[in-house]
């Protein structure tokens, strides 16, 4: 009897893998149409500028153990986490602004290349923008080994290792999706975010809170402001011909 | 003088059968699952030579969990090639072979969750196979036991009806409620209940969620086969004190289920405390290897070689060491 319950189990299994099997490849993506270029007269372009404030008590960061490497403990300068940076006015920084809709027409990728470094066993930078089908390069400048393992949700998931300090790689993503994390699964506390978006109006407020989204074409948007810890915010705000419209979020915690 | 020697090998797979699902629960304990994101090879290295000073990190346990189940699939094929090689009874060389099958099989099945990002359908598949593959050498140990072989010196079997029934209903629940908590492991429904003994302040969860619905089902577990394992030992000892084959496994399943408890409990009010978490595993591994040796000593008079080893018993043929 209990030959027969362990065969029907090992069967089981074995189809559960054949479907598994199924899903998860990593086939590259189908080379995108050539981008049209941006529909409107850029001598008319805005901008869209503000801060992000941080209302209340910001939780206080917390020392990171890196003592499961030494290496990261000799190699790192910074030890202490960033869910919240918080500058000496109230600012709050690593928040991810972008256009979220409103836009017409479409816009070409970005042809330069940008970095997300391993470094001191952290992620530079944590919170950045990206845009479908812009090369996204990322470097391990450790002397110690990180795999790089990205999670989204509309993209392919990737997880690919760099044993070797200096090593790169390449990737671009295919699909819009706020936001992407990253993952080192070497160094559990390493995350990092990429907002993908196919379009190049995004900005990341820095340590004061401010940001500045510029080039954008006159019109109404939504724009919404995303915070790893705090979720999004969203306003609407209108841009006049050559103008800059101000928006400002507030965040707190609870 | 050779089986005793072969008993005592089946114990140390054992050992180490429970070392490796210890590794194993560390691996997800501390989400370490994929840190090495190629396999067989480990960052590019071949198992056997990726250098000990990069196992840093989730390394440490992931590839160790490599390293530990490559040495039980080793043992393992010893344990088939010197059960076909020397043991008399068919059935048990079949059992080895089944146990090789299975370490096999689970190998694969740790690779491809590797491979495809851990998926839940394939990582429950890995650590359902695990436990009944431990469970698997535990009872090759009874079977190749001098205990077993002897009857345990009974030329009578028991015929206890409600004891044959609940000793063979208690591995099965314990089992259902392993995988339950694979199914919450892999789907990371380990908090989604934070709050002990009571749900969200409730004696049921007051919403619920896929996730609440997996935790508070293992919760609901847990009593069923608290109420069932109980009934088996209670059984067993209060009708069979006289046999200590079984009263004696009888005793440590109702230790080893409180401790399991415990352990369930204090994961929950530690955030999952990577020690605790990994605890829980290894003694859901036990508690189910028990319950197995109760149900296997219980039913000693239905297998095939009953009659003899009663024969032996009776006459007092074969004297234990």
């Amino acid at each position: 009897m209990q030959h027969r319950t362990l065969w029907a189990f090992a069967s089981i299994l074995v189809l559960a893998a054949a479907a598994a099997c199924g899903g998860g490849s990593d086939a590259p993506a189908e080379a995108p149409a050539e981008p049209a270029a941006p529909a409107f007269d850029p001598a008319t372009a805005g901008n869209v500028t503000g801060s992000i404030m941080f209302e209340g008590e910001a939780p206080a960061a917390e020392m990171i153990r890196m003592n499961s490497d030494p290496v990261c403990v000799k190699e790192a300068t910074d030890t202490e986490t960033d869910y919240y940076v918080v500058g000496d006015g109230g600012g709050l920084g690593n928040v991810f602004v972008y256009v979220k809709s409103g836009l017409e027409g479409s816009f070409p990728p970005a042809s330069d290349t940008l970095i997300l470094d391993q470094k001191g066993c952290r992620y530079t930078p944590h919170v950045f923008g990206i845009q479908v089908g812009q090369t996204l390069q990322i470097v391990n400048s450790d002397p110690t080994l990180h795999n790089i393992h990205a999670t989204p949700a509309n993209n392919p998931e990737f997880n690919a290792g760099q044993p070797i300090q200096g090593m790169t790689l390449d990737r671009t993503f295919d699909n819009v999706e706020i936001m992407v994390p990253f993952k080192c699964d070497v160094h559990g506390w390493m995350n990092a975010y990429v907002g993908v978006l196919d379009h190049p109006f995004f900005a990341v407020s820095g340590s004061d809170g401010a940001f500045d989204i510029s080039g954008l074409p006159p019109g109404t948007y939504e724009i919404e402001a995303w915070h790893e810890e705090l979720g999004t915010q969203t306003q609407s705000v209108t841009v006049a011909e050559g103008g800059t419209a101000d928006v400002s979020f507030t965040f707190s915690v609870g | 003088m050779g089986r005793l020697w072969l008993h005592r090998y089946v114990r140390f797979v054992a050992v180490a059968a429970a070392i490796l699902i210890t590794a194993g629960g560390a691996v997800t304990s501390t989400g370490s699952g994929l840190s090495v994101p190629d396999w067989p090879n480990t960052y590019g290295y071949s198992m056997i030579t990726f250098p000990p000073s990069m196992m840093v990190g989730g390394i440490f346990y992931e590839h160790g969990h490599r390293l530990i189940a490559t040495t039980v699939g080793l043992l393992t094929i010893g344990l088939a090639v010197w059960l076909a090689r020397a043991e008399p009874r068919e059935w048990v060389r079949r059992l080895g072979w089944l146990a090789l099958g299975a370490v096999v099989l689970q190998g694969l099945l740790g690779g491809i969750t590797v491979l495809y990002f851990l998926p839940a359908p394939v990582s429950i598949g890995h650590a359902g196979l695990a436990h009944l593959f431990f469970t698997l050498i535990v009872c090759l140990g009874v079977l190749t036991s001098p205990g077993w072989r002897r009857s345990y010196g009974r030329s009578e079997p028991p015929e206890d009806r409600t004891l044959l029934r609940l000793a063979l209903l208690a591995p099965a629940a314990v089992y259902a409620q392993i995988l339950l908590g694979a199914v919450m492991r892999h789907t990371g429904a380990g908090l989604a209940i934070p709050d002990f003994p009571l749900a969200f302040g409730h004696l049921v969860p007051p919403s619920w969620s896929a996730a609440i619905g997996i935790h508070f089902a293992h919760r609901v577990g847990a009593a069923v086969v608290t109420v069932i394992v109980f009934a088996a030992a209670s059984r067993a000892l209060a009708h069979h004190w006289a046999r200590t084959e079984l009263t004696r496994p009888a005793m440590l399943l109702v230790g080893l289920l409180l401790l399991q408890i415990g352990l369930g409990a204090w994961t929950v009010l530690s955030g999952k405390h990577v020690t605790v978490n990994t605890a829980h595993v290894t003694a859901g591994s036990l508690v189910l290897a028990t319950a197995a040796v109760l149900a296997l000593r219980a039913h000693r008079s239905r297998f095939p070689d009953a009659a003899e080893a009663s024969g032996r018993a009776g006459t007092g043929a074969e004297v234990l060491p």
